[in-house]
């Protein structure tokens, strides 16, 4: 037994460091004030005390951190995306997701598994086959592979899926991971607080006060904080807080659930998704299948979770693996996810000076946490957007310049 | 499962409904392109009690819900420009 573990069991109190100091009251004004503790607020908090040395930060999260769609999601980090510029922005998340056990000194289970996306019907290919020429083009490393290729990595599939959708083939996503969700707050978390960030749980944003167009403070259940620059990083919660500042978008909510099984010894290596049949799966660190599906059909602000969905999730389940039927689902649950008509983010400046947003997540921003955060850091530093988001700026609505990630993204994850 | 009440053919599981969006009235046709562009995109994303558009596709009927977006629950139904007999 390791001379840690003996000193933690015979230690009265607890003789582990916390992983972030336990703040009650807030100071009467930051530099920046972040609401929102999860992964993307504290991520954006630890990149704006590492990278441009402002560290006069306070994270406001209403209830703990991590508790949002931050320990909700699914877990799968990937870059195949159909647009350029979307194929380019998770990559570079991809990349930095790769050292990021390193960087905070955490294991976050990040495990690189490779992800196919079947394809059942023609137009189906068509569509894998358009995602691997944008994704080649970019640098990233994806490609179609046929029923065979499929057929080897993961043997216990059946590929007729049980005669309803024989699956064509498949696009292949070498970098396709997963990785420990909760992890990655308390990382950054930790890695925030260590550079002399504030982080406050508990802690509810209210109103925010904002004088001649400009932010001037916040209102929360602690108090009043001025500040000049908030960043709101709320994901199911932006339409509250948007109308907290009078700012219009097109953010609307609809639950995402997802489901586990009871765990099981590793069979299943690979992420595998169908959007045919509104499934995608990979088995955790734990041995417990993480299972999802398409989006709720209709708006509702609550995490409640229903039988419909794990009836029709578990059916398609049983299409591809009919020898799971005597597997029990143990856990299920939902999470409010911010949906923007592109399927892609809102990131960057607002039409209110000193409001930055960070939104539009939707089923898809576990696996940008890491770039979320670096650039909306420099944005609010510079008062500038990088490059890298222009295309998710807020007025490209009022611009109609949309994006064009709808078929990369629709199943949720 | 969850039921909803079609004003033509009454109470009927969920499943056959399909959810239109928010009850909202088009800016005049002269309207500017920033004017439309905000018709056209932005949405009233924040919870409450609000006007929808659902569909029982079995009988084709579109009509209008009443129903608080943070519970979930249904206030009344009825069809366009009869609220007042609901
Ligand atoms: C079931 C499910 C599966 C998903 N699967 C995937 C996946 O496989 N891959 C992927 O990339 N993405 C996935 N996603 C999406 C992903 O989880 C989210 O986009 C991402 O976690 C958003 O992170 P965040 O930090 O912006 O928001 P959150 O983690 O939701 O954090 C926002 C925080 O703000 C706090 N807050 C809200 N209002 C206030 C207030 N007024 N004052 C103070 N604090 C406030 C909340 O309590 C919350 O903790 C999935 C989502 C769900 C629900």
């Amino acid at each position: 037994m390791p001379l840690r573990l003996l000193k933690y069991a015979l230690s009265k109190e607890y003789p582990g460091k916390r992983f972030f100091q336990a703040h009650e009251t807030p100071k009467k004004s930051y530099d920046v004030v972040i609401i929102g503790g999860g992964g993307h607020g504290l991520a954006a908090a630890y990149y704006l005390a590492k990278e441009h040395g402002i560290t006069n930060v306070a994270v406001l999260e209403k209830g703990y951190i991590g508790g949002g769609n931050t320990g909700r999601n699914t877990t799968i980090v990937r870059s195949n995306y159909l647009t350029p510029e979307g194929v380019k922005f998770y990559d570079a998340s991809v990349k930095i997701y790769e050292g990021l056990s390193e960087e905070l000194d955490l294991n976050l289970f990040y495990s690189t598994r490779g992800h196919y996306t079947l394809a059942h019907t023609e137009s189906a290919m068509r569509t894998m086959r358009w995602r691997a020429e944008v994704n080649k083009h970019v640098g990233v490393e994806s490609y179609v592979v046929g029923p065979d290729e499929i057929a080897k990595a993961c043997p216990q599939l059946d590929m007729s899926c049980s005669g309803q959708a024989p699956i064509l083939g498949a696009l292949f996503h070498a970098p396709g991971s997963v990785a420990r969700h909760d992890g990655v707050a308390w990382g950054y978390a930790r890695g925030a607080d260590s550079l002399g960030v504030e982080i406050f749980q508990n802690t509810e944003v209210l109103g925010i006060d904002v004088q001649g167009g400009k932010v001037a403070g916040v209102k929360t259940n602690k108090g009043y904080i001025a500040t000049t620059k908030v960043l709101s990083a709320v994901a199911g919660f932006t339409p509250r807080i948007c109308e907290m500042v009078g700012l219009e978008t097109p953010i609307v909510i609809h639950p995402l659930q997802a489901c586990v099984t009871e765990p099981m010894k590793p069979w299943l290596d690979t992420i595998l998704v169908s959007g045919s049949l509104h499934v995608y799966v990979s088995q955790s660190s734990r041995g417990e299948l993480v299972m999802g599906s398409s989006l709720d059909p209709y708006e509702v602000h609550s995490t409640r979770s229903t039988l419909d969905f794990v009836e029709g999730l578990t059916s398609h389940m049983l299409d591809m693996f009919p020898f799971l039927s005597n597997i029990k689902v143990v856990r299920q649950w939902a999470g409010m996810a911010d949906m923007t008509p592109d399927f892609a983010p809102v990131m960057g400046k607002t039409p209110v000076e000193g409001f930055y947003l960070d939104a539009g997540w939707g089923t898809w921003g576990f696996k940008a946490t890491p770039i979320s955060g670096k650039t909306m850091a420099e944005t609010i530093a510079r008062d500038q957007a990088p490059d890298l988001i222009h295309s998710f700026r807020l007025s490209r609505f009022e611009d109609y310049e949309l994006t064009g990630e709808k078929g990369a993204a629709s199943v949720g994850h | 499962m969850k039921l909803l009440t079609c004003p033509v053919n009454g109470t009927r599981p969920l499943s056959e409904f399909v959810f239109g969006g928010e009850l909202r009235q088009p800016p005049a046709a002269d309207c500017s392109d920033q004017v439309w562009a905000h018709y056209v995109h932005n949405r009233n994303g924040a919870p409450g009690l609000k006007q929808e558009w659902w569909y029982h596709a079995p009988s084709g009927t579109w009509f209008i819900a009443e129903r608080n977006t943070l519970t979930d629950q249904v206030i009344r139904t009825y069809l366009k420009g009869q609220e007042s007999q609901a």
